[in-house]
């Protein structure tokens, strides 16, 4: 693919930001400054100042000087940094590789993007317009390499649009310093009269590499095309990902869901091309106002099935919030597994777990009611009841264990034992009576006891000696007596209801 | 002549009816008797109907168990060796080691705990459309006439087989239900004389049955199954009748 990529020019960041968050300063005259061997020198300026004649490491009592209510503020170390990242993460809307690039620009790949804006220019106006708007002065330019539009932003003086291998041409005119060089290595080209670059570009590399070192060869290759550069991006690539620009800004459910729809698409025809599936899938959505909000989705088993991955966002579609309208929607495929190709329908319907359309089921049962409420079953390796079975990981996780079959177990089981008052007639027998929510139950038969101790390493109290009873009217229970009997701290309990 | 040859065409027509109700021939459904003995007889054509919705009736928790531990057995034969059953509920209290008692593997039974009604009829009508499970079981206060209808006409397409367990009888009003059972746990039978319980026995009473013959069954558990249980057939409709007058 052919590689563009776009320099953007804040040319008055920091001051900027600040007027847009305190706008008294808008017409007044502004710089910041920063302490530098105990005098306070200028670091950024706003239009106003700059017009003034106030330049970039100007110490601020000489700019008073010239400029009586001139506004200095306090440069902190960092702040570029953090509104350039933040102002990279909105960019995203534009292209996904975004870079930050210090001290006061952005670099966008567009490669691939622009033709969703109709072309560069209207790509690039797009930029410029909604920048200016939030109150940036930016200065934009999109071209072959990192160097080239980084040159032609900041020194151009003739289009922002560098057509493709143009760069040659348009870097001949730019000043020398338009290649991002050492200040050094500038300043000994300034000497021997080499102001523009077009005046040493051509020259044998021995002679520039002799006089000039190994840095201005470098960035001539770069900015030329001959060396990639390499950018460290904001936000790091995702495999499988897909992105749908709206041409207007849409709200309305059918409009989303169409949108879901488009991206689904191409997200699966891509996961299905590399033989993978989609486990949790992450849809952003850039709305109007600057917000990005977010929605997910988790599956049982890898799928790449559009129908069924779209019917689990169809159940999320209702926490959109659409607000003024959404520009932009990100579909990310967040976690893959590798994915069997799926047989058509002559070997459909395995049965069981393997079944694909319980595992669908499923899915669409945990993306309405959260995967929380759902609950499988695996023995577990304790006699204690509450502690008999554990939850299972995955649906494919097969029993370790064969399930105890030794001793009945009750269908109904308490979550946690009641206390229930007793008439025992023989020590260590099972109650004659009982009475359980006010009802009394006269015992027939009983078997038991089948004591259950304490795991003391887990837990400390008494064991238990539970007995199966029935009463008169062949309802059948379990109980336990909790301790010895010995006239100490023993205590009966109903702990669950036999079939 | 003519009298005989109408007869034969009503029972054929009858047959037919069944037929497009969803109600297996009995030659179909040899290989999946249940061993219900005298109790499958009252459905048509003497076949435990699959691919329908059964209700029961559960008042309280002794009933919840017996049920649980019936509708095990039934589970078992529809689960086979791979089927799935999803088991949906608010407050569910069932012990899944349990029924692996009645030759249900509990690992194959997903349970989905939900918070409110309307959830748990969402979930189970989604699950009743789901072709590949073999059996949902859904744990209900109450169902409407509405509402089972909608069960209904998802089991239809489906063939997948429902189990309603409703616990408000307070308000048991018609539905379009292939059955309504209540189960009762029985004195087990003593065994030698001693004491001790035995193998699980229900007092099963079909009170509604589409097309068939409410009645009382007694049937018990075994190692190897079900086990119908002989009883007093006049006293079982003696109490059917008291049960219709109440």
């Amino acid at each position: 693919m052919l590689r563009r990529f776009v320099s953007i020019w804040f040319r008055h960041l920091s001051t900027d930001w600040l007027t847009i968050h305190r706008p008294f300063f808008k017409d007044k005259p502004l710089v910041f400054a920063e302490a530098d061997h105990g005098r306070m020198i200028i670091r950024a300026t706003n239009t106003l100042a700059e017009a003034e004649g106030l330049v970039h490491g100007m110490a601020v009592a000489d700019a008073r000087a010239v400029v009586p209510g001139l506004q200095v503020m306090d440069e902190k170390p960092g702040r570029n940094e953090r509104l350039l990242k933040a102002i990279g993460e909105w960019c995203i809307r534009y292209s996904p590789i975004v870079a930050v690039d210090l001290p006061e620009g952005l670099i966008l790949d567009a490669g691939g993007c622009t033709h969703l804006w109709g072309g560069e220019k209207k790509y690039l106006k797009e930029i410029i317009t909604r920048l200016n708007a939030k109150g940036y002065d930016v200065r934009v330019s999109i071209a072959d390499t990192i160097g080239a539009a980084w040159a032609n932003a900041r020194y151009g003086k003739q289009t922002p649009v560098i057509e493709p291998g143009a760069q040659y041409q348009m870097l001949k005119v730019l000043p020398s310093a338009a290649l991002r060089l050492e200040a050094d290595v500038l300043e000994r080209l300034h000497k021997l009269g080499l102001y523009t670059i077009g005046s040493f570009m051509d020259m044998p590399r021995t002679v520039l590499r002799r006089r000039f070192g190994y840095g201005l060869l470098q960035r001539l290759d770069q900015v030329l095309g001959r060396e990639e550069e390499v950018m460290e991006l904001l936000r790091p690539l995702e495999t499988y990902e897909a992105r749908l620009p709206c041409l207007e800004p849409v709200r309305t459910r059918t409009a989303i869901e169409i949108g879901i729809k488009t991206l689904l698409e191409t997200l699966c025809a891509d996961l299905k091309r590399d033989g993978q599936g989609l486990r949790a899938a992450v849809l952003k959505y850039y709305r109007l106002d600057g917000r990005v909000l977010q929605i997910d989705i988790g599956t049982n088993r890898p799928t790449y099935h559009i129908s069924h991955l779209f019917k689990l966002f169809e159940l999320k579609i209702a926490q959109v919030e659409p607000g003024l309208g959404i520009e932009l929607f990100i579909l990310t495929a967040t976690k893959t597994e590798e994915a069997p190709l799926i047989q058509e329908a002559l070997w459909a319907g395995k049965p069981g777990l393997e079944d694909d359309a319980v595992a669908e089921l499923l899915d669409r049962l945990a993306g309405k009611v959260g995967p929380r409420a759902i609950h499988r079953y695996l023995p577990d390796e304790h006699f204690w009841p509450e502690r008999s079975i554990k939850l299972a990981a995955s649906l494919k996780e097969k029993p370790g264990i064969m399930w105890p079959t030794a001793r009945p177990r009750p269908t109904q089981l308490l979550a946690r034992p009641e206390r229930i008052d007793t008439i025992a007639v023989i020590p260590d027998y099972p109650p004659k009576v009982f009475v359980y929510k006010g009802e009394r139950h006269r015992i027939k038969c009983a078997d038991g006891p089948e004591r259950i101790e304490r795991e003391w390493w887990l837990d400390e109290g008494e064991h238990r000696d539970y007995y199966i009873v029935e009463d008169e009217k062949g309802n059948r229970y379990w109980l336990f007596r909790s301790g010895h009997y010995d006239g100490q701290a023993y205590q009966w309990f109903i702990h669950g209801f036999f079939a | 002549m003519i009298p005989e040859s109408r007869k034969d065409t009503i029972a054929r027509l009858q047959q037919n009816i069944l037929l497009w109700q969803g109600f297996k021939p009995p030659q179909a459904a040899q290989e999946q008797a249940f061993g219900l003995g005298a109790l499958e007889a009252a459905f048509p054509n003497g076949v435990f109907p699959t691919g329908a919705i059964h209700e029961f009736l559960v008042p309280g928790p002794e009933s919840a168990a017996a049920s649980g531990g019936f509708i095990g057995g039934l589970l078992a034969k529809l689960m086979g060796q791979q089927g799935i059953c999803l088991w949906i509920g608010v407050s569910r209290k069932l012990f899944a080691p349990a029924l692996k008692r009645f030759g249900v593997e509990p690992d194959r039974i997903i349970f989905v705990d939900l918070q409110n009604e309307k959830q748990v009829l969402w979930a189970a009508e989604e699950a009743l459309k789901c072709g590949g499970l073999a059996a949902v079981v859904a744990e209900l206060r109450e169902l409407t006439f509405a509402q089972s209808r909608r069960l209904q006409l998802a089991v239809e397409t489906s063939r997948v087989t429902g189990f309603i367990l409703r616990s408000d009888l307070q308000k048991v009003s018609s539905t379009t239900c292939v059955a309504r059972w209540q189960i009762a746990s029985i004195p087990s039978q003593a065994q030698m004389d001693i004491p001790v319980v035995g193998f699980p026995r229900w007092q099963v009473e079909l009170l509604k049955v589409r097309n068939g013959n409410p009645g009382v069954f007694h049937i018990g558990w075994s190692a190897d199954g079900f086990v119908p249980i002989a009883q007093d057939i006049a006293g079982a409709r003696e109490h059917l009748s008291t049960l219709k007058a109440g």
